[in-house]
C-alpha cells in the first residue's frame, strides 16, 4: 500500500526524502508482477520506468521538477508512445512500434510523470467488458470472476489494485466511465476537443476522448490541467482556456442545481445502484444543492444513434490496417484481395468485424440516407436536450451503468444486451459534453457503484468540484 | 462526324497544386525525391495521426475560383472517400463531396475565327493525391508515398462542350490559368494537370442527355483531342449500328491510340462519403477573401489586351506572347530594356520559342537572359549590326548567355556605317562590272539587287543595307 492520499502529498514526501521515488516505482512494477492474473497490463516498462525515477528524483532534489513529478501513469495501449507498442489489444498490431508519441502522453512526461506500462483494453476500445482483447481478457480487482467494464478495463483495473498512482484511459461511450463505476475509482471524460486525439488511435474520431482515471479527485484533476488544450496537431482540439482545476477544486462558492433526468431511472436500472445514488442525491440537497427533475425526451435514441455514428466513422478509421505498411499480414495473401481480406480476417477480433460492417453497411449507397443522415440528426437532437437542459441546471446526476460488474462471460454473445449497458453513458459523447464517475457506495455483495455527474461543455470544472465535495463532505462519513 | 449527331462533352480536370507542403501534413511535395522521403507519420497514415489543412491549398483554390468566375463558398466540408489500394495508406482519400469550396462559375474560350463561346463550370473542389504503386516484378507491389497527401484541386464542368476543340481550348485556358496563378505547373505529361472526360452522343436537337462514358488517362493535349475523336466515332458507330451505348470507364492508349474498357472490377466501387470527422468545416470569411483576391495577378485576357493597347502589338502577336504567362513575363522583361516592342515580339515569338521547342526546354530555362535579347534589338535598332547578322549573333549568346556586343567585337560583325569606306567598295565593284553598270543604265532594274548583292559580299555582310541601297542609288542614277 502506498501512504499518500493524492499526487500532492506523494511529491511532499519525496521532496522531503521520506519517500524514495524509485522504491514507489519497484513496489509499483512488483506489485503488477503480483497481480499478473487481473491481466490489466499489455506490456510493463520495467526499465524504462525505473531511469525516468532516476531522472525525476534528480529534478526533485534540484527543484526543477514538473507538475506531475513522479506521479506513475498507466496509459491506455491505444495512445501512442514513441518506440513503445501500440497494439490496441488486436493481434492486427500486435507487433506494431509507435513512431511518435500522443499529444496527451508527451504532456504528461514533460511534467515528469512516470510512465509505467501500458494497459489492456477492449480491441480498438470496441467493448464494454474488456472480454474482447486478443490480450485476454481483464478481471475485476474486486471480484474476479467479474468483469472490470469496458473498453479501458486495463486502465482503471491498475488503479483501484493499485497498480500504478493514475491511468490514462478513452471514452468513446462511456469506456472510461463505466469501467471506473465497475473498479470503485474516478473516472473522468472531458469535453470532446478538450484534450488533443493526436496519437490516440481512433475508433470514432467525432467521439473519442482522453481521460483519467484516479483514486481522487485531486489527481484527476491535476491530470486533467496538464493534457487540456489546444493542439495545433487536432484541429477539432479547442482553443478555450484551460482552469486551474487543481487549484479551484476546493473553491465550491456556490451550491450547483442539479438535474435528475427521469429518463435515466426507469426500468432496467439496477435497484442497489438506484438508492445509491438517491442517497447521495439527498445529501447533497441537505447540504444545500438545489436539486431539479429535467427531461432529455430524445434519450430513447442514444443507444442507436450512437452505434450508428460510431460503427461508420470505425469502419473508416480502420480501414488503414490492411497488410500493406504495418502490423499484421496473413501468410495467405497470394494476391492484393487476399492480403486485405485474409489480413483483416485473421487478424481483428469478433467484435472489431461486427462493428466495422455494420458501420460499412450504414454508409453504404442507398443506406446512408436512411442511417447515418438520419443519425446525424438525431445527434442534433440530443445535443438539442442537453443544451437545453444546462440553460437551466448546472450539473446532471444520472447511473453510470444500469448494472453492477457482470461475469465474465455472462454476455459476451449477446451484443445487443451489451451494447444496452451503454444506455447512461453514450449521450455524453453524443453531445460532446464532460462527464465524471463517482464511486460512491459498494453493493450488498461488496461490488463497486458509481455515479456520474454530467456537466455543459467546458465545464469540468464544476464536476470536479462537485465530486470533491462529495469525496470529503459526503463520503468521508461513510 | 455524322451531321445528325452532336456531341457533349464535359472534362474533370485535377490539377496538383505547388504548394510547398502537403495538403494536411508538413512533408514536402517536392518532386524528384527518393522514394518515401517527403512522408511523415501523418501521410503514412500511422495509427492515432490526423489531418491539419495546409491554409495555402484553400487560397490557391480560391484564386482559381476568382478566375473562373465562381462562387466561394463560405462554408465547405471535407469527406472521405473510402476505397482500399496500396498507395492509399488510410485506406481512405480526403475529399470534399457534398459541400465543395468553389460552385457555379464560368469561362469564355475563343475559337480561331475569334468567336467565343461559353463553358459552365460546375465545381472546383479540394482533396489529396494518392501514391504511386511500382509492378515491379510479377508477385510484387512497390509503394511510393511521397506524392501521397500532395494536395490536388478539381474542377469539373458542364457538360457544355460539343466538339473535341472545344474541350481542347477549354483544358488550355485552365491550364493558362493555373500557370497565370501560380498555382500549378500544368505539365500534362508529368500529370500534374490530369484530365478525365465524360462524353455522349445524341441526335441534334434532343434534349435529352445520352448515355455517358468516361475516358481517363489522356496524358497530352493531343491524346485529350485523338482519344474523344475515338471515342465519338466509335459511339455514333454504335448507334448507327442500334447497339446500346454502356456507361463504362475507357482508359485510352496512347500508344495504339485506341481505347479499352477498364476491368469492371476496378469500377465497382461504393466509395462511402460521409463527412470527415478529423477536420473542421473551412470557413472562408469575406476578410480572407479580399486578402486572396489581393493576390490575383493579372490573368491572360487582359494582359493580352494590354499588350495590344500598350505596346502596339498585333492581335496575333500578343495571343501568342500571353499563351503562357513565362513567355509573357519573359518578353515584358526584355521590353524593360529596349522600346523596340515590335522587334522584341518578333523575336520572341520567332527565334526564342523556336529554340525552347528544339531544345524541349522551358522559357525559364532559356539561357539568353531577357537584357542581352534587349540588348541585341537594339544593336540593330541603332544600324550596329543588321537583323541578318543578328540572327548569327543570337546562336553564339545560347552558349552561357553571352553577351552580344562580345559576340559581335570577337566575330567582328559590326556593321559598317562608314560611308566612305562603303563608297570606295561600290565605285570599284562598278568599276569592275562595267556590263551591268550598262545594263542598268539601260533600264534593267533588277540589276539593281546583283550589285547590293556584291556589295554586301564584299563587305561579309556587314555593310550597312540601308546606306549600300542609298549610295549605289545615287551613283548609278548620277552615269545616266
Ligand atoms: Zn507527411
Amino acid at each position: 500500500m502506498v501512504n499518500y492520499k493524492n499526487h500532492s502529498e506523494k511529491l511532499q514526501k519525496l521532496k522531503s526524502g521520506e519517500l524514495s521515488l524509485e522504491d514507489n516505482v519497484k513496489f509499483f512494477l512488483s506489485e503488477i508482477d503480483k497481480n499478473k492474473k487481473l491481466n490489466a497490463f499489455n506490456f510493463v516498462f520495467s526499465d524504462f520506468a525505473l531511469e525516468q525515477a532516476k531522472t525525476v528524483q534528480g529534478k526533485i532534489k534540484n527543484n526543477t521538477n514538473g507538475k506531475l513529478a513522479g506521479m506513475v501513469v498507466a496509459i491506455k495501449d491505444v495512445l501512442s508512445l514513441k518506440d513503445k507498442p501500440t497494439a490496441c489489444s488486436s493481434k492486427i498490431l500486435k507487433d506494431y512500434i509507435a513512431v511518435y508519441t500522443s499529444t496527451a502522453v508527451q504532456k504528461l512526461i514533460d511534467e515528469d510523470a512516470i510512465i509505467i506500462g501500458k494497459t489492456n483494453c477492449d480491441e480498438f476500445a470496441m467493448g464494454s467488458s474488456n472480454e474482447n482483447s486478443a490480450f485476454g481478457a481483464v478481471l475485476n480487482p474486486v471480484d474476479n470472476q467479474r468483469v472490470p467494464g469496458g473498453s479501458s478495463g486495463g486502465s482503471a483495473v491498475a488503479v483501484a489494485a493499485g497498480l500504478c498512482d493514475v491511468s490514462l484511459g478513452t471514452d468513446t461511450g462511456g469506456s472510461i466511465r463505466q469501467p471506473a463505476s465497475f473498479c470503485g475509482v474516478y473516472g473522468l471524460k472531458p469535453t470532446y476537443s478538450r484534450v488533443s486525439r493526436y496519437g490516440l488511435t481512433a475508433f470514432a474520431s467525432s467521439f473519442d476522448s482522453i481521460g483519467p482515471f484516479s483514486h481522487s479527485v485531486e489527481d484527476a484533476a491535476k491530470v486533467l490541467e496538464v493534457i487540456s488544450g489546444k493542439d495545433e496537431k487536432d484541429s477539432t482540439s479547442l482553443n478555450v482556456e484551460v482552469p486551474n482545476y487543481s487549484a479551484e477544486l476546493t473553491n465550491i462558492d456556490k451550491k450547483y442545481k442539479i438535474g435528475i433526468p427521469k429518463e435515466y431511472f426507469g426500468e432496467g436500472l439496477n435497484e442497489e445502484i438506484k438508492k445509491a445514488i438517491e442517497d447521495v442525491v439527498a445529501k447533497l440537497k441537505s447540504s444545500g444543492f438545489e436539486i431539479v427533475d429535467i427531461n432529455l425526451p430524445h434519450n430513447e435514441y442514444t443507444i442507436a444513434t450512437y452505434y450508428i455514428l460510431t460503427t461508420a466513422e470505425a469502419s473508416s478509421n480502420l480501414a488503414r490496417y490492411d497488410g500493406a505498411r504495418y502490423g499484421f499480414r496473413s501468410n495467405d495473401a497470394a494476391t492484393l484481395l487476399d492480403m486485405y481480406n485474409n489480413s483483416r480476417s485473421e487478424g481483428f477480433g469478433k467484435e472489431v468485424k461486427r462493428r466495422i460492417m455494420l458501420g460499412t453497411y450504414v454508409l453504404s449507397a442507398g443506406y446512408y440516407d436512411a442511417y447515418y443522415k438520419k443519425a446525424q440528426k438525431a445527434r442534433r437532437l440530443i445535443k438539442n436536450d442537453f443544451d437545453l437542459a444546462f440553460k437551466n441546471v448546472d450539473l446532471i446526476i444520472a447511473p453510470a451503468s444500469p448494472t453492477l460488474p457482470f461475469k465474465i462471460g455472462e454476455k459476451s454473445e449477446d451484443p445487443l444486451e451489451m451494447y444496452l449497458g451503454d444506455i447512461y453513458t453514450t449521450s455524453a459523447n453524443l453531445a460532446g459534453i464532460p462527464g465524471i464517475s463517482v464511486p460512491v457506495a459498494n453493493s450488498e455483495e461488496g461490488l463497486p457503484i458509481g455515479m456520474q455527474i454530467l456537466a455543459n461543455q467546458f465545464d469540468e470544472l464544476k464536476l470536479l468540484k462537485t465530486s470533491y465535495f462529495i469525496q470529503n463532505e459526503i463520503l468521508k462519513n461513510n | 462526324m455524322n451531321s445528325k449527331y452532336e456531341v457533349v462533352i464535359g472534362l474533370e480536370v485535377h490539377a496538383q497544386l505547388l504548394t510547398e507542403t502537403k495538403a494536411f501534413c508538413g512533408c514536402s511535395t517536392k518532386f524528384g525525391n527518393p522514394p518515401n522521403s517527403n512522408v511523415c507519420p501523418v501521410c503514412l497514415g500511422q495509427p492515432g495521426v490526423l489531418p491539419v489543412l495546409n491554409k495555402k491549398v484553400i487560397e490557391y483554390t480560391m484564386l482559381m475560383g476568382f478566375a473562373t468566375n465562381c462562387k466561394i463558398k463560405e462554408r465547405s466540408v471535407f469527406a472521405r472517400k473510402n476505397y482500399f489500394y496500396p498507395d492509399m495508406p488510410k485506406g481512405y482519400q480526403i475529399t470534399q463531396y457534398e459541400e465543395p469550396i468553389c460552385e457555379h462559375g464560368y469561362i469564355d474560350i475563343e475559337f480561331k475565327d475569334g468567336s467565343k463561346k461559353r463553358l459552365g463550370i460546375t465545381r472546383i473542389h479540394i482533396e489529396e493525391d494518392a501514391g504511386k504503386s511500382i509492378h515491379d516484378q510479377a508477385y510484387e507491389t512497390l509503394v511510393d508515398v511521397n506524392r501521397c497527401g500532395v494536395p490536388l484541386m478539381e474542377i469539373v464542368s458542364e457538360p457544355d462542350m460539343r466538339s473535341p476543340e472545344e474541350a481542347v481550348l477549354y483544358l488550355t485556358k485552365i491550364k493558362q490559368f493555373v500557370q497565370y496563378l501560380g498555382i500549378c505547373d500544368g505539365n500534362m505529361e508529368e500529370g500534374s494537370l490530369r484530365c478525365d472526360a465524360n462524353i455522349s452522343i445524341r441526335l441534334k436537337g434532343e434534349t435529352k442527355l445520352g448515355t455517358k462514358t468516361e475516358i481517363k488517362n489522356m496524358n497530352s493535349f493531343k491524346n485529350v483531342e485523338k482519344a474523344l475523336q475515338y471515342e465519338i466515332e466509335r459511339q455514333i458507330d454504335l448507334i448507327e449500328d442500334g447497339v446500346k451505348i454502356v456507361q463504362e470507364t475507357l482508359l485510352w492508349d496512347a500508344d495504339l491510340n485506341m481505347s479499352a474498357p477498364m476491368r469492371s472490377k476496378e469500377e465497382a466501387h461504393d466509395y462511402r462519403y460521409f463527412p470527415e470527422p478529423d477536420l473542421m468545416p473551412v470557413i472562408v470569411s469575406e476578410s480572407w477573401k479580399a486578402e486572396a483576391k489581393k493576390k490575383m495577378p493579372e490573368l491572360p485576357d487582359l494582359r493580352r489586351e494590354r499588350f495590344i493597347t500598350e505596346f502596339s502589338l498585333p492581335k496575333y502577336d500578343a495571343d501568342i506572347l500571353t499563351q503562357s504567362k513565362p513567355v509573357a513575363d519573359y518578353f515584358e522583361e526584355v521590353i524593360k530594356y529596349t522600346k523596340e516592342y515590335k522587334t522584341a515580339s518578333n523575336w520572341v515569338m520567332g527565334d526564342v520559342l523556336k529554340t525552347l521547342n528544339e531544345l524541349k526546354i522551358d522559357i525559364t530555362e532559356f539561357s539568353i537572359s531577357a537584357e542581352n535579347l534587349g540588348k541585341l534589338i537594339n544593336l540593330i535598332g541603332n544600324g550596329t549590326i543588321s537583323g541578318k547578322i543578328a540572327k548569327e549573333v543570337f546562336p553564339d549568346m545560347l552558349e552561357g548567355n553571352k553577351d552580344p556586343e562580345i559576340v559581335i567585337k570577337e566575330k567582328n560583325l559590326v556593321q559598317i556605317s562608314d560611308t566612305s569606306a562603303i563608297e570606295k567598295i561600290i565605285d570599284e565593284i562598278l568599276k569592275a562590272n562595267e556590263k551591268e553598270v550598262n545594263e542598268y543604265l539601260e533600264g534593267k532594274e533588277k540589276v539593281f539587287g546583283f550589285f547590293v548583292g556584291k556589295t554586301m559580299r564584299e563587305t561579309k555582310g556587314k555593310a550597312n543595307p540601308k546606306i549600300v541601297n542609298d549610295i549605289l542609288r545615287s551613283k548609278l542614277d548620277g552615269l545616266k
